[in-house]
This record gives structure tokens, C-alpha cells and sequence, in this order.
């Protein structure tokens, strides 16, 4: 499984921000890291996972075990680290908010891949306001070699400050690519585990105390900050100073490279002795940063000064040239050769052969829709479907479906069941499936089991019998586990077998109990089919009346000439015959010639 | 060469654009440049539009390309090349492959194909259509159509040599399909690129 990357031990890498990160806790001796997939961040696990076989490494259920997990390693004196998106760390913020009162005994630090523009993401949160909450140090890398060069230095800052460092990464600096000097690993010892009860226990009593020495973290943090090299001044031009940290800083050079800039690495506590003294440098100060006022208003307040940033720099969406000279160069700014061009969007959509276009088609056949969650069955919601109708956080499908119930009652409940993949359920599923048994609850829970957390690109979860490396690992039976909370009413059923899964779903939201349907089938990313067959199309048979087209599937478009459907041979998956089920006529089968 | 060159490559998801960006930026680095790309994974690429920014020069800072400044806009799908013309600078090519994907809408009748050569045309902008499928017909592998189109690019970047792109590919496909790659980067690089007619 281990790869070649750890064999460059020096010379120049081109490697994502994701890829950088990895590598930087690799070369400072890192001994252990956890986290939940979730973009922009997976990359980070992926990499230590494939490349750095010395740092022992995990996927956890969710990013709040993955923390505490962390946690307990750092206690023992390893060096730790944690990487999760945005929303994860939200779920990471119990453990992350008390470790830091405790402090770091091993070098302890987390990566928030926060996504601006939401690329992937419910939300736009800026994490540096969570940082900032929890009282962590702040650093902003704005390429791949200062996500490297960042780590590295996160990890000093945490052993000599006491401190949990927050590395707060954004989609832009984890997937773009970029040239990076790497060097060897360094090795440093587990320091060892020594009880201290007074540091590792926040009962009020210590946690008045830990509080004072975090103030006074926090206070020395922002003096050591003005000479770090974390920060620094980039003077030019004098009539204009701009203050800017993370990409905005890229973008900034892009647009206005004879500008003085003060490049801010170190963004919790900031350094206010820089700051001021920039200030002082320039006749004029404006703030280029990403998402909330979150430097601009700090600075602002500390300084009293007319430093404009939100009133110029959108707090919506991702930034990019072309914003930051509107803002800091708007005479050069120039409108492009050529206009937009309007032109039909293209969503994304299930794969072929996906297994959830199995449960939504039968929802939808059934007029059901349902309360979602985070995954790519999400996409329920999408034309011919349109079988999903809410979404807030991981897991909430199901409290979702609960809550509805007590507000309305079972009669005046809609025609909804809750769907949840079954990593969902792993991380933040469970409990609410608890409090739906324990609660009095009827109502359908399907939980859509195909053995992968998929939407991330594809990683291993505790029921799927891998860990994070592919090596075997126990495979949590969701079954015994849905059953074991004291559900009744525990159906297994495949949802390719469109029959039956109509059956099903029919008889369980049939009756006024509480029910789970495990709609269990394999990702097409978990395996390859031993046979290469497609579905072809009989047009003699054909009665034109659309239902395959109604699947949904990439695969089948209509040819409006001849009246007739076309199935694409590149995009047609082997182990599907969907299509084949729903044909009223038998005009579409599955070409079992040339079968490999 | 102290001016940046901005190329977009974009395409629906599983059509191989990030590997085609990979062999791009492997080759400007290996011709000396500052070299960054970035792209959008996750939702994305979920047969939806995919797109990767590459810039290489002297010294690159933004990973984004300014709209109106692309020097080449390298689409393996048609009216995937359309929706980013607005990127190019008035020196700027369109270099599309001549390939039809139809988005789901399109599939279900929701929404019409656009006449993509008509509104390319219309718009005056320079074009190469390059044919990637006949290429790919004719050595049998349809997963080289992506290489094929760097091919037809390769010849308008000649701050990148021949040498840097066979490099590049050998270093970023798999070494059994090498041969049939660097056949199909010699055809697509065979492809002529036509002035605009006025």
C-alpha cells in the first residue's frame, strides 16, 4: 500500500496543500494522526495513509472521537495531529475547546479545511472565529510550501506554548498545487505519559487556573508573533497598506505587486506590535481577507482605525483576482474580450450504477420523499427524483424525521422516510435512531449501506471491513447494531432489486412502528465487476414511453429523432440492469455477449 | 519568459482533465517554470463540470486565473469549452476536443444542447477542434483522448519542448499504456491550428 513519496527525502515536490500538510507533520516526527473524511480536508489522512508508514494513522467514526483520540496520544507525549472540514470541526469542538485549557504535552495540532464558495459544504463558516472562540493559536498557510513550512512551525509553537494549534486551511490552498522543498524526517522520542491531575482534569477548581495560563499563552503568543517570521512586512508603495492573510495574500501580490502588504501567518493572537507599526508606515490601510470581517474588525477595534475590508471585499463566496482588483486596483481593472456565454448547467448526478438511484427511483415511484443528510445520496433531491427535502449536519436525517413526527403527529405526517448512508450513521446517526426508540417514535429510517464513504472520494468506515490503510479490520454489523437499540423492525433488502425494495418499503411504512431498512449494495468505486457486459436497446420492442429515461441515469440519453433511448457504452455499468427492470416491454436487456 | 501562461482545462468529471493538467504542469516544471494549477474536487466531480487552472512562468502567485487573460482554454468536452470563453484574452485559443456530453438535463429534455461551433463562430473566437475520438478509434484505447488533446496544445507552447512532454507523460501514465500515449500526444500534435477568419 505504501507508496514512493517518503523516498524523496529532499529536493522539490509539486504537491497540494493537502499533500504539504502531510508531508510537513511527516518530517517534524509526527507518531499519530485521526480524522473523518470530509472536503477539503480528506487528502491530508489520505496521504499519511499511502505515503508515511511511520506515522501510525486512523479514520474515526467522527471528528470529535478523531480529536479525543489525538488527544490521549498527546498526553502520552506524541506529536498529534487531527484534519477534518469546516463543519467537522464543529462536531471536534467539545474535546477542542477544553484540550485547550489542558494544553499540548506532544506537539497537538488540527486542520480545519474550511470551503468558501462551497465547493462541497452546507455552510461558508469561517474557522478562524472558532479558533479565536476556543482560544487556540491560528496559522494560515497560502501555499503548499507554507502548509508544509506551517506545520512544521505549528508543531514547535504547541510544545513551547502549551497550546493545540488550529492550522486553518482553505479549499484553494488544499487543492491547488504548487512547488515545495521537502527534507528528511527528523525523529523525536514519545515523550512518555506522566499523571497530572491538575493539567489533565478540568474540574472547576483547575480550570480557573487554566484559564488564568491560557490568558497569559495567549498574551506572550501575540508579543513572540511581531518577530516571527510567520508574519511579515512587504513594503512598497507607502499610500496604500494592505493587510492580508491565507490566499487573499496570493492574490493580493497578483493583482498589486508594488503594494505594501502585511502578510499575517500567525492569525490567533494576532501580532498587534506588527500591526501597529505597519499602520504607522502607510497613509492609507485596507483589509484583503476571505469570508467574515474577521482581521478587519480586530483591527479596526484595537487601532481605531479606518481600515476598510468587508465594504470593498465580499463576505460571500470565495475570493479570486479579479474581486481584490476591483478592490485594491479598480483602475485596472478591464472587462474580459469576450461576454458569458449562457448555456445549460451541468449538476452532478449519481454514477451509473450507482445503488442509490435503486432506493430514490423507488421513492419516488412511491410519491415518498425524504428527510437527507451528507453524503452523495444528497443528490436525492435532483431531477427525476427530487426524493429528498431536507439537509442540515451529519446524522440529522433521522432527528429530522423524529421531530416532524412530534410536531405533527404520525396521521399528519408527509409521505418521508429519513436516508442516511451508513458512514452517517456511524458518525452521528446512532444516537438519534436511540432517542427515536427511546422517545416512542414511528416512522422509517433507511439506512443506505454501500459499504463506503463515497462521497469523499471513497474511504474505508468502520463497517467496511478495511482501515485506513486496506488492511482487514472488523466490521461493525449495522444490522446487530440497529437491533441492539432497540429497533423491531430491521429489514435488509437490496435496491437494485426494485421489486422487492418497492415491497418493503411499502410494508414498513405500512405499519405505525418504528422501522429501519438497510438498502445494502456496493459503491461502484468499492470493486471491479469480473464481467464487461451493457445494457442494449431492442427499438423494434420499444413503446417510447420514457421510464428508463425517468432512472435518471448518466447513461441513457433520448434520441429525439428515432423516438428511442441510447445507452452509452463508455458510461453504462456492467453490474447494473436497472434499466433492464424498469423496460415495460422487455425492448432493453443486458448484452451478455463477449462476456469477459 | 517573464509573463505567465494561463491555461484552463476543463471537461465533465471522469474524462481524465486532472491527469491532463498533471502531465501540463509536470512538463512547464520540467521546462524550468514557476508552475501552480487548482481544482475543485468532491460534488463536483460527480459527472459534473470539471475544471483545473494552470499557470507557469518566472513567478507564479495566484492559483486562479483572471477571466479574460487565459492564453488557452483546453476542453475534452464541447460546451464545457464554451462555458469558459469568457477567460480568454484576445490573443487567447479555444482548443476543443470534439466531444458531446450531454448533461442530465439535456437527457431528460429539460433543457437543449447548445450549437456550440455556431456560438464559437459567432463570437469570433479562435478555435482548434481537435479529433480526439478518431484518435482514439484508431488506436483502440478511448482513455488517451485527454493526451491526444494536450498533443494539439503542446504545439502552441513553445516554451515547452518535446522533450519535457514525453517526459512528462512517461512520468504520469501508467507505464504500460505509455506507447499508446505518446502515440496519441504525436497525433493530437499533428493537428493544425487554423487562423480565424475575419
Amino acid at each position: 500500500m505504501v507508496k514512493k513519496r517518503n523516498q524523496e527525502k529532499t529536493g522539490t515536490l509539486f504537491l497540494s496543500g493537502n499533500e504539504a500538510v502531510a508531508r510537513g507533520a511527516w518530517e517534524c516526527g509526527v507518531h499519530f494522526a485521526a480524522a473523518y473524511p470530509g472536503t477539503p480536508s480528506t487528502e491530508i489522512m489520505e496521504e499519511i495513509g499511502e505515503h508515511y508508514p511511520e506515522i501510525t494513522a486512523q479514520w474515526a467514526p467522527n471528528e470529535k472521537v478523531a480529536v479525543e483520540v489525538v488527544a490521549g496520544a498527546g498526553f502520552a507525549g506524541a506529536r498529534v495531529l487531527s484534519a477534518m472540514k469546516h463543519v467537522g470541526l464543529n462536531v471536534a469542538a467539545d474535546p477542542l475547546f477544553t484540550l485547550s485549557y489542558i494544553g499540548a504535552t506532544g506537539g497537538t495540532v488540527v486542520v480545519s479545511a474550511d470551503d468558501p464558495g462551497m465547493h462541497s459544504s452546507q455552510n461558508e463558516q469561517d474557522n478562524r472565529l472558532m479558533g479565536r472562540a476556543a482560544k487556540l493559536a491560528i496559522l494560515e498557510p497560502s501555499d503548499s510550501q507554507e502548509a508544509l513550512d506551517f506545520t512544521r512551525e505549528a508543531f514547535r509553537i504547541s510544545e513551547e506554548f502549551d497550546t493545540p494549534v488550529l492550522l486553518r486551511m482553505t479549499t484553494r490552498v488544499c487543492h491547488s498545487k504548487s512547488l515545495v522543498r521537502v527534507s528528511p524526517r527528523t525523529e523525536v522520542p514519545v515523550k512518555g505519559y506522566v499523571k497530572d491531575i491538575a493539567k489533565r482534569v478540568p474540574i472547576p477548581a483547575n480550570s480557573r487556573r487554566m484559564h488564568s495560563r491560557v490568558e497569559a499563552r495567549l498574551a506572550r503568543l501575540s508579543e513572540w508573533g511581531a518577530d516571527s517570521p510567520l508574519n511579515r512586512m512587504e513594503m512598497g508603495d507607502t499610500s496604500l497598506g494592505i493587510i492580508t492573510s491565507g490566499i487573499s495574500y496570493q492574490y493580493v501580490r497578483e493583482v498589486c505587486p508594488g503594494a505594501s502588504v502585511l502578510k499575517l501567518g500567525l492569525t490567533n493572537p494576532l501580532p498587534w506590535k506588527l500591526i501597529e507599526d505597519f499602520i504607522g508606515r502607510v497613509s492609507r490601510v485596507m483589509v484583503v481577507e476571505e469570508g467574515e470581517p474577521y482581521l478587519e474588525e480586530s483591527i479596526r477595534s484595537r487601532f481605531l482605525v479606518d481600515a476598510p475590508g468587508k465594504e470593498l471585499i465580499p463576505i460571500e463566496g470565495e475570493l479570486n483576482p479579479e474581486l481584490v482588483r476591483k478592490a485594491v486596483s479598480p483602475d485596472s481593472v478591464a472587462a474580459p474580450f469576450y461576454g458569458e456565454t449562457d448555456l445549460p448547467g451541468r449538476p452532478p448526478s449519481l454514477c451509473p450504477g450507482c445503488p442509490h438511484r435503486g432506493a430514490f427511483h423507488t421513492l419516488a415511484s412511491m410519491k415518498y420523499s425524504s428527510t437527507g443528510d451528507i453524503g452523495c445520496y444528497t443528490l436525492g433531491l435532483m431531477p427525476p427524483y427530487k426524493a429528498l427535502e431536507t439537509t442540515v449536519c451529519m446524522g440529522a436525517a433521522i432527528g429530522v424525521l423524529s421531530g416532524l413526527e412530534k410536531a405533527l403527529g404520525r396521521e399528519g405526517m408527509p409521505k418521508l422516510v429519513a436516508a442516511i448512508g451508513e458512514s452517517t450513521f456511524i458518525h452521528s446517526g446512532i444516537t438519534g435512531l436511540i432517542d427515536m426508540v427511546y422517545n416512542g417514535n414511528t416512522g422509517t429510517v433507511m439506512i443506505m449501506d454501500n459499504s463506503l464513504t463515497a462521497m469523499t472520494g471513497g474511504q474505508q468506515n468502520p463497517s467496511t471491513g478495511r482501515n485506513l490503510r486496506g488492511e482487514p479490520a472488523p466490521m461493525l454489523d449495522i444490522e446487530q447494531v440497529v437491533r441492539a437499540c432497540g429497533v423491531k423492525r430491521v429489514r435488509v433488502v437490496d435496491p437494485h432489486d426494485l421489486k422487492l425494495m418497492k415491497q418493503v418499503l411499502k410494508e414498513e411504512t405500512g405499519v405505525p412502528e418504528l422501522s429501519v431498512i438497510i438498502a445494502r449494495r456496493s459503491c461502484i468505486m468499492a470493486y471491479k465487476p469480473l464481467r464487461k457486459t451493457v445494457s442494449v436497446h431492442d427499438p423494434a420492442k420499444c413503446v417510447h414511453c420514457k421510464a428508463c429515461l425517468r432512472l435518471g441515469c448518466p447513461a441513457i440519453s433520448w434520441n429525439r429523432e428515432d423516438n428511442v433511448p441510447v445507452v452509452s457504452e463508455m458510461q453504462c455499468w456492467p453490474n447494473c440492469n436497472l434499466c433492464v427492470q424498469v423496460c415495460p416491454v422487455g425492448a432493453l436487456s443486458k448484452d451478455l455477449e463477449g462476456v469477459v | 519568459m517573464e509573463r505567465t501562461t494561463n491555461v484552463i482545462l476543463c471537461g465533465t468529471g471522469g474524462q481524465g482533465i486532472l491527469l491532463a493538467s498533471e502531465v501540463l504542469c509536470a512538463a512547464a516544471i520540467k521546462s524550468g517554470f514557476d508552475v501552480k494549477k487548482s481544482e475543485v474536487h468532491g460534488m463536483a466531480q460527480r459527472g459534473g463540470s470539471v475544471s483545473s487552472h494552470v499557470r507557469f512562468g518566472k513567478k507564479v502567485h495566484s492559483v486562479l486565473v483572471e477571466a479574460g487573460t487565459a492564453d488557452m482554454i483546453l476542453a475534452l468536452e464541447k460546451m464545457e469549452g464554451l462555458r469558459w470563453t469568457h477567460y480568454l484574452s484576445p490573443r487567447g485559443r479555444l482548443v476543443s476536443a470534439d466531444i458531446r456530453i450531454n448533461p442530465m438535463t439535456v437527457n431528460t429534455g429539460d433543457a437543449e444542447y447548445p450549437d456550440v461551433d455556431q456560438m464559437v463562430t459567432a463570437k469570433g473566437i479562435p478555435c482548434t477542434e481537435v479529433p480526439v475520438l478518431s484518435i482514439a478509434r484508431r488506436l483502440d484505447n478511448f482513455k488517451v483522448m485527454n493526451v491526444a488533446l494536450l498533443g494539439a496544445a503542446s504545439s502552441l507552447i513553445p516554451d515547452i519542448s518535446p522533450d519535457a512532454w514525453e517526459a512528462a507523460i512517461a512520468e504520469r501514465v501508467p507505464g504500460k499504456t505509455l506507447e499508446v500515449n505518446m502515440e496519441a500526444f504525436r497525433q493530437g500534435r499533428a493537428v493544425p491550428h487554423q487562423e480565424v477568419k475575419a
